[in-house]
This record gives structure tokens, sequence and C-alpha cells, in this order.
């Protein structure tokens, strides 16, 4: 919409909102913790989705209204939420049964890095001083059927995200079938990245030069 | 006459040993048996090597029996969260061993060592660093990696409601880890909000089968540990 390139394209939530339009009614969706969770609140009218969160619960709510909170009904990311009319608990073996499975429809991460060959680095910078942890990163990208990634497009420092080979520790290998950033949306084909949409303002070229991996327009 | 329920968190940890292998349930403090975990304190079996899904928050519950220097080895999934700090500093200055694990794959160890089953494969962290050094098989063209099954001497979990024979009903997401690790241990031992009595629990609604529990402790309001958390409690009091 604007010239300048530090305020081309979309903002998250209206990344958030493409994010929502590409899921269809009926899917059993896992969104992961932080901008990933925005997709909640764009489902279109008339859709029905029904969220896991790998914790235990499928048919998970908004947040609480305040002073509602049970500190014993909690998202992934230990947040209150609530449950759904329809809803049910269940334990870990059973809750990534579902994602190991192949029982969940889609899930949508965050990253650090995403190669054109759709690794997913998302968990650890590799950072020796940092204390690791995985959560249920890996069990996600490993079992779910559609892996939809949701990021900036680049670093805070202007660093490309989307690369030729992940130089961060993978979360898995091959995993990632779309990505959703500020800038486009990109498909991750066996061939290569295939550019899906541009947001406003944003060319074939100003795209590339802020992607490190060989991106593609769409074939026809 | 069968009857698992025992008088104090004190007696039901009294034989926890050194160098046990503990399962704690909780996904956060959701589940989490803090008064048990406290009862370990006071008890105060060393060398422990602990299965739980995070490290703790503040300086209560499970960051609290680290932080009394019992814990020689933590297998799990997600150490840090927003109030973890006892840990941290712990694994900086290497006074503690870190197994990490994908949680998927933490659970399925679990349910595994609790239904005899040694090894499994799966594709959940295939080249990534947490599967270097692992055996590896091809199924159907696709890699998988060999993780082993996890068995504990003790298991501690919370639950809602118990009866004498040990069967449990859960609260929400505080279910989490608890019903596997009931079956993954030589001794399980629950703290349950409430006890009822035989067949006040519907058989069709049973979440864990008594066979999987071996002690039940009634504690009919546990802590809040986000709220002791938050005024910086610190235990033992």
């Amino acid at each position: 919409m604007v010239e300048n390139n530090a305020t081309i394209g979309w903002e998250m939530n209206e990344v958030a909102q493409k994010v929502a339009m590409d899921i269809p009614d009926g899917s059993y969706v896992n969104l992961g913790i932080g901008i990933p969770e925005l997709v909640a609140g764009y489902v279109p009218e008339g859709r029905e989705v029904i969220y896991h969160t790998e914790n235990g619960l499928l048919g998970m709510g908004p947040v609480p209204a305040a002073g509602e909170e049970d500190p014993e009904l909690i998202n992934a990311g230990k947040k209150c939420v609530t449950a759904i009319p329809g809803a049910c608990f269940f334990h870990h073996a059973d809750s990534f049964t579902m994602i190991r499975g192949g029982h969940i429809d889609y899930c949508v991460l965050g990253a650090l890095q995403v190669s054109e060959k759709g690794d997913l680095a998302n968990w650890s910078t590799g950072d020796a001083k940092a204390i690791p942890a995985v959560g249920g990163a890996m069990d996600l990208v490993a079992g779910v059927k559609n892996v939809f990634v949701i990021s900036q497009h680049n670093t805070k420092t202007g660093e490309a995200k989307i690369v030729k080979k992940c130089t961060y520790p993978l979360t898995g290998k091959g995993v990632v079938t779309r990505i959703y950033t500020n800038l486009a949306i990109i498909d991750v084909k066996p061939y290569g990245l295939f550019i899906r949409e541009l947001a406003p303002g944003v060319t074939f070229e100003i795209l590339q030069e802020k992607t490190e991996a060989k991106l593609y327009k769409t074939e026809n | 006459m069968i009857n698992k329920t025992i008088g104090s968190a004190k007696e039901a940890v009294a034989d926890i040993f050194d160098g046990a292998t503990v399962m704690i349930s909780g996904f956060g403090e959701a589940g989490s048996p803090i008064e048990l975990i406290h009862a370990l304190i006071d008890h105060g079996a060393k060398n422990l090597t602990v299965v739980s899904n995070n490290t703790g928050s503040g300086h209560v519950g499970l960051a609290a029996l680290i932080a009394n220097r019992q814990v020689k080895k933590m297998i799990c999934s997600f150490p840090r969260t927003a109030n973890s700090k006892v840990f941290p500093e712990l694994y900086h200055n290497g006074e503690i061993e870190l197994e990490l694990v994908p949680q998927g794959t933490l659970a399925e160890r679990i349910r595994a060592g609790g239904a005899g089953i040694p090894a499994f494969f799966t594709p959940a962290s295939v080249n990534t660093p947490l599967a270097e050094g692992k055996e590896t098989r091809v199924f159907n063209g696709l890699t998988y990696v060999m993780e082993y099954g996890i068995r504990a001497d003790f298991s501690l979990v919370k639950c809602k409601a118990a009866d004498r024979y040990g069967n449990l009903l859960y609260n929400k997401t505080a279910r989490n880890f608890g019903p596997i690790m009931c079956t993954a241990a030589n001794t399980t031992i629950v703290q349950a909000r409430e006890i009822l009595n035989l067949g006040g629990i519907d058989p069709e609604v049973v979440v864990t089968p008594g066979i999987f529990v071996q002690r039940v402790v009634h504690v009919p309001n546990p802590a809040d540990e986000s709220k002791l958390v938050a005024e910086d409690r610190r235990y033992p009091w």
C-alpha cells in the first residue's frame, strides 16, 4: 500500500486472517504459541474448526473472562483458556496419538528459519548458553498433515528467515507445506518455493531481495 | 480388604530411596502434586532422576525439590518456563543433568514403559540434534528413530477424585501426564482432592483403573502453585 519498504506488506493480524481463510470447515487444528494463536480470531463465518492443544484438550475456546480463570484449564503456552461445549480432555499419550497418528489436519507454527526444502528450525538457536527446550514442536511437524508457518519475513535485524539451508538446529526436515509472512504467502513444493500471493506494495524483486532462497512465480 | 488410602503424604513417600527414578505429573502447575513433592523434600531422598514435562516455577513444588539438591537428573521436554529460576541456574553451573525429549516422545516413552514395551520407533526428532547417536530404521521408505520406554520406581500424581481401590478421575487439563505415569511406576502415589466410596465413580468414566495405583492420600485443598510463586513463597516454609 505504501512505497516505503519499511511499511509495505500486511500486519500480522492480516496474515493470521489469510491463514484462517485457508483452513477448511471441519478441520482439527493445533496452533503454536504466540503469533499463531491470532489465527483463532479469524475463522470465517459458517466454518467450524476444532482446536487441539497438546496438553490435553480438543475443543479449546477463547480466553476466559477476568475472574473466570481456572489454573487447571490451560493451553500449551500455560495460559488459561476455556473449553467449548463438545470439548474433551485426555492424557498426553492420547494427545500425541492425535498428533503423531496423523489425526490433526493443520498446525500453524512460528519459525526461526525455513529452508527451500521445507526444513523448519523453530526450537533452538544452538546457543550453548541457552537452556534447550523443545516441547511438542518435533512431534507436531512429524505427524500433522499440513504444517503452516506464520512469521515475519525477516528477523528484527533484517536477516532472511527463508533460507537455502537452515543454520539453526532443525525441528524437522521437509515438513513445512506453506509459509505466511508479512510480505507474501509461499508454497513449499518438491521443486522449490512458489509465490502464492504477494502483499500490497511487494513486488517479486523486493521479495527475492529479502529472501535468501530462490523464489519462483507461481506457474499456471 | 483392599484399602490404598494412606494417612498422610509423609507416610506415602517414606520409602522413596536415594537414587530412585521418580515421575511427577503436571504440565506447568496444572496437575503438579505439590503436597507430595513437599513431603518428598521433607523426606530428603537424594540423587533422584525426575521425569516431568517441566522443571517447576518459583521456589515451591518441583522447583523447590531441585533447589534442595535432591535431583541429579531431569528428563523433560521443556525445562524453562516463565517463572523457572532454579533449574536454569543449576544447569548453567553444570550441577544438574538434562535429558531433553520431545513432548510426544516423552509421553510415548512413559506409555511404553507402563505397557511393558522396551522400545519403539517414532518419526519425531529424525534429522535433528535430538536423534543424534540413536538407532534409526526405515519403514515404508521413511526414517524413524528408536526410543526406549521409561519405567520409574515411583510416580507422584495429582488427581481430582479417588476411591479406596485407586480408581481415579482428573480435572480438566490437569490430567496431562497423570494416567500414563500411573502405569509406569513400581509404586504410584496419588494425591486426591476427594475420596469417594466404592461405586462413587461411574465405572464407565474411570480414567485410571485402580490396578495402576498403590497409594492414595487425601489432599482436600491443594495449594495453588501460581499464587505461591506470585507471593514468592519458598519451600520449606
